[in-house]
């Protein structure tokens, strides 16, 4: 494997990824897959080590998937999950960071409200940091999952089209996913009311695809995002039902397609809204595969963050 | 009080077309006299000027000086120093401080530590709105009677049309002109920068060009309408620069002010998340400051301002979308201007006289900007040539947020001199 290959000190984004590095935690996380299919869920990869999960917006399963992950690699962990943002009160995040160093933790997983946050951590202590999400910026081992979900369902990324479709504009999701689809070599379509596009976002090199029907005759596979219900509210668009009516990824519509897509959702899912339930449950739909490769995914950038090779990964991890 | 004589400069003043090697008299806090070879009275102070430029006073006509409220990021007086040093006689202090430049007293205060300061002249903007609330009209009379000479609101926008309007007819009573922020608070919420690719891959909330657009028009038709002064404030985007030329193309009363970070840097310098580029209105695209820059050649823009604003390094150390709006410039206008515009070539020294100095004394018809026999003693002995490094820990401002910390600059002031006194002379 690719010796002397590293990831450096964080994980904030996909986007400052070469297309080896991205690769590099892919095949890592393979090995990684067993681990939690055996009776006894642990390798010592990360004995000693301690991780702390600073949650400062509601997550149930990046956390829970984290600390699996965490927790299979025998690292110590602590879970801080406040519903405070420094905006408002408490303590600033700069504060937040140096109490932590001063404490001796070896990697913090954060997620932040703020886009930049996880590499604002990062610049400021010497523990590694992991972004499990930060605002509309990037959710990079999301978009680590749903690649490895991909590759394991098509044996390669190269020249798979695989269109996003839905809040692009709000979407951490859909950055990493664009960012780590475009460096292996897959192509990106975009999805979705013209409200909910970025501005410029055909120059990141993705295809935009007006319509859901213009998706599903392009693709792949659908990697359909969540739609935040107050998006209404804000004026973005005017109703939920029309939502459906218009973007929602129905069996009607997947009917219609020149061959079966796959379908990938990120969780937790409307059904009704962005999704149909039939196609959520159906069989083509990868969306609990996906939450098994978190753990997987997760665990190889713990492990490669903490220094260890791709090599004792490979070799199942008993070292 | 000591006459001065500068001796051997190269004498600038645009006001009057004059470039020539001469010397330059000042006493009882006037321009005495100009020529070659003036005489020297015994008692005057002589400062050798051979190799540099003398020009009237640069006249700053937007800054946040924080007193009162936040005297802790900057005060009257600290920013009066700063501006001495940064080559301007004078700076026109907007009135969002805490509380409001809304009423008489308020203006008296800043003009009273003004004078205690006794470094650069600063003259108070009061409130368009009270409270800068925007609804009721401040009383421009009386702010005028206590030394304002402007009105603004600037830091907000005016959000009604209305009172934009009835702003600009009642301070034609004063013959003061309305200086507005322009930005459509709809389009512009929760931004945090430029709608553009970089706000997409950072993932921040962009403001688009047309919320300042928008306003832009809204103000030029009401100038139109009225036929008050309105003086538009920080111009960052082409959009804007077209909507002023045409507007000046018919002859509207309509006036506009450009930033050097707006003709300086793009919306790239926010990458990293880096909040000393964070501001409102935000850094554009390259096309916006291209736009900017020969709206600053062709006289478009009338003027080159800073909009200084200063913060403390706590409030901007934290992440982007909670970190506040705004960078200082006294300190680094000057050499911002001399090395992007004057020596890339695009104006001359004496354009940029012109649009630092001569053009904002007329546009809020100032003492200074010209160097007349008569005029007030507001001149400033520059340096263009010596190439220098911004080092933010050695401003005189009492904040450090600045974009430009070890950007490598050419030409600064030597020596301000203030109604006929020297206020700063460079540390050689």
């Amino acid at each position: 494997m690719s010796g002397g290959l590293s990831l450096g000190k964080d994980l904030v984004g996909l986007e400052e990824l070469s297309a080896d590095q991205v690769r590099l935690i892919l095949d890592t996380a393979e090995p990684f897959k067993e681990v939690s299919e055996r009776a006894i869920k642990k390798v010592p990869a990360l004995r000693g080590k301690t991780i702390v999960n600073l949650f400062f917006e509601a997550s149930t399963r990046t956390r829970i998937s984290f600390e699996f992950a965490e927790k299979r690699l025998s690292a110590d962990t602590v879970n801080v999950a406040t519903a405070a943002s420094s905006v408002s009160k408490g303590e600033t995040l700069v504060d937040t960071a140096r109490n932590l160093e001063a404490m001796r933790i070896d990697m913090v997983v954060i997620r932040h409200g703020a886009s930049g946050a996880a590499q604002f951590l990062g610049q400021r202590i010497r523990s590694n940091v992991i972004n499990a999400g930060d605002g509309k910026h990037e959710h990079p081992t999301q978009g680590l999952l749903d690649m490895l979900t991909l590759r394991d369902r098509f044996g390669r990324l190269e020249g798979l089209k695989v269109a996003i479709c839905g809040d692009i504009l709000h979407s951490r999701v859909a950055r990493s996913n664009i960012w780590g689809l475009l460096k292996v070599g897959a192509e990106v379509g975009v999805c979705g009311p013209a409200t909910l596009l970025p501005r410029n976002v055909h120059e990141l090199g993705v295809t935009i695809l007006p319509r859901i029907e213009d998706a599903i005759q392009w693709a792949d596979a659908l990697n359909v995002l969540r739609l935040q219900l107050e998006r209404m509210q804000s004026g973005f668009l005017p109703s939920l039902r029309e939502y459906n009516r218009v973007f929602g990824v129905t069996t009607e519509r997947l009917a219609r397609a020149p061959k079966d897509l796959l379908i990938l959702h990120p969780g937790p899912m409307n059904r009704g809204v962005e999704i149909d339930s039939d196609v959520a449950d159906g069989p083509h739909s990868v969306i609990l595969p996906q939450v098994t490769n978190g753990v997987a995914v997760r665990m190889a950038v713990l492990y490669l963050l903490a220094g260890g090779s791709p090599d004792w990964a490979q070799g199942g991890g008993d070292a | 009080m000591r006459p001065i004589l500068i001796r051997g400069g190269r004498l600038l003043d645009p006001s009057r077309g004059t470039d020539e090697v001469a010397d330059l008299f000042l006493a009882d806090g006037k321009v005495q006299a100009s020529g070659r070879d003036l005489g020297r009275p015994d008692d005057a102070l002589v400062l050798e000027a051979a190799g540099k430029v003398v020009c009237p006073g640069l006249i700053d006509l937007h800054v946040h000086l924080r007193e009162p409220g936040q005297e802790d990021v900057e005060t009257v007086a600290t920013g009066a120093m700063a501006a001495a040093a940064g080559g301007f006689s004078a700076v026109c202090a907007m009135p969002n401080t805490d509380p409001v430049t809304d009423n008489q007293a308020a203006v008296g205060f800043i003009v009273s530590q003004a004078q205690r300061a006794g470094k650069a002249r600063v003259y108070p903007i009061g409130a368009i709105s009270l409270g800068q609330k925007g609804q009721q009209l401040a009383e421009f009379g009386e702010l005028v009677g206590a030394g304002a000479v402007a009105v603004s609101d600037d830091g907000k926008p005016v959000v009604s049309s209305h009172l934009m309007r009835t702003a600009l007819e009642y301070a034609r009573t004063f013959g003061i002109p309305v200086a507005d922020h322009c930005e459509d608070p709809t389009l512009s919420a929760g931004g945090a920068m430029h709608e553009g690719l970089v706000s997409t891959r950072l993932g921040l909330k962009g403001i688009p060009a047309a919320a300042e657009e928008i306003m832009v028009a809204r103000d030029i038709l009401l100038s139109e309408l009225t036929g008050g002064h309105v003086h538009l404030c920080h111009m960052s985007t082409r959009g804007s620069v077209e909507l002023i030329r045409r507007a000046k193309e018919k002859g509207l009363r309509v006036t506009a002010e450009a930033c050097p970070h707006h003709f300086t840097l793009t919306h790239e310098a926010c990458e990293g998340y880096n909040t000393n580029a964070k501001m409102n209105p935000p850094l554009r695209e390259p096309e916006d400051r291209e736009a900017v820059r020969q709206g600053l050649r062709d006289g478009t823009i009338d003027v080159i301002c800073t909009d200084h604003a200063p913060h403390h390094y706590d409030a901007k150390e934290r992440e982007f979308d909670d970190a506040p709006n705004g960078i200082i410039g006294l300190e680094t206008a000057l050499g911002l201007a001399i090395t992007e515009l004057v020596d890339s070539g695009l104006i001359t020294l004496a354009d940029l006289v012109l649009r630092m100095s001569v053009m904002p004394a007329r546009i809020f018809n100032l003492p200074g900007g010209t160097l007349a026999p008569g005029a007030a003693a507001d001149v400033v002995v520059l340096d263009p040539e010596t190439p220098w490094t911004v080092r933010p820990e050695k401003f005189y401002s009492r904040s450090r947020n600045t974009p430009f910390a070890g950007r490598e600059l050419r030409g600064g002031a030597e020596t301000t001199i203030v109604r006929g006194q020297v206020v700063f002379q460079r540390r050689s």
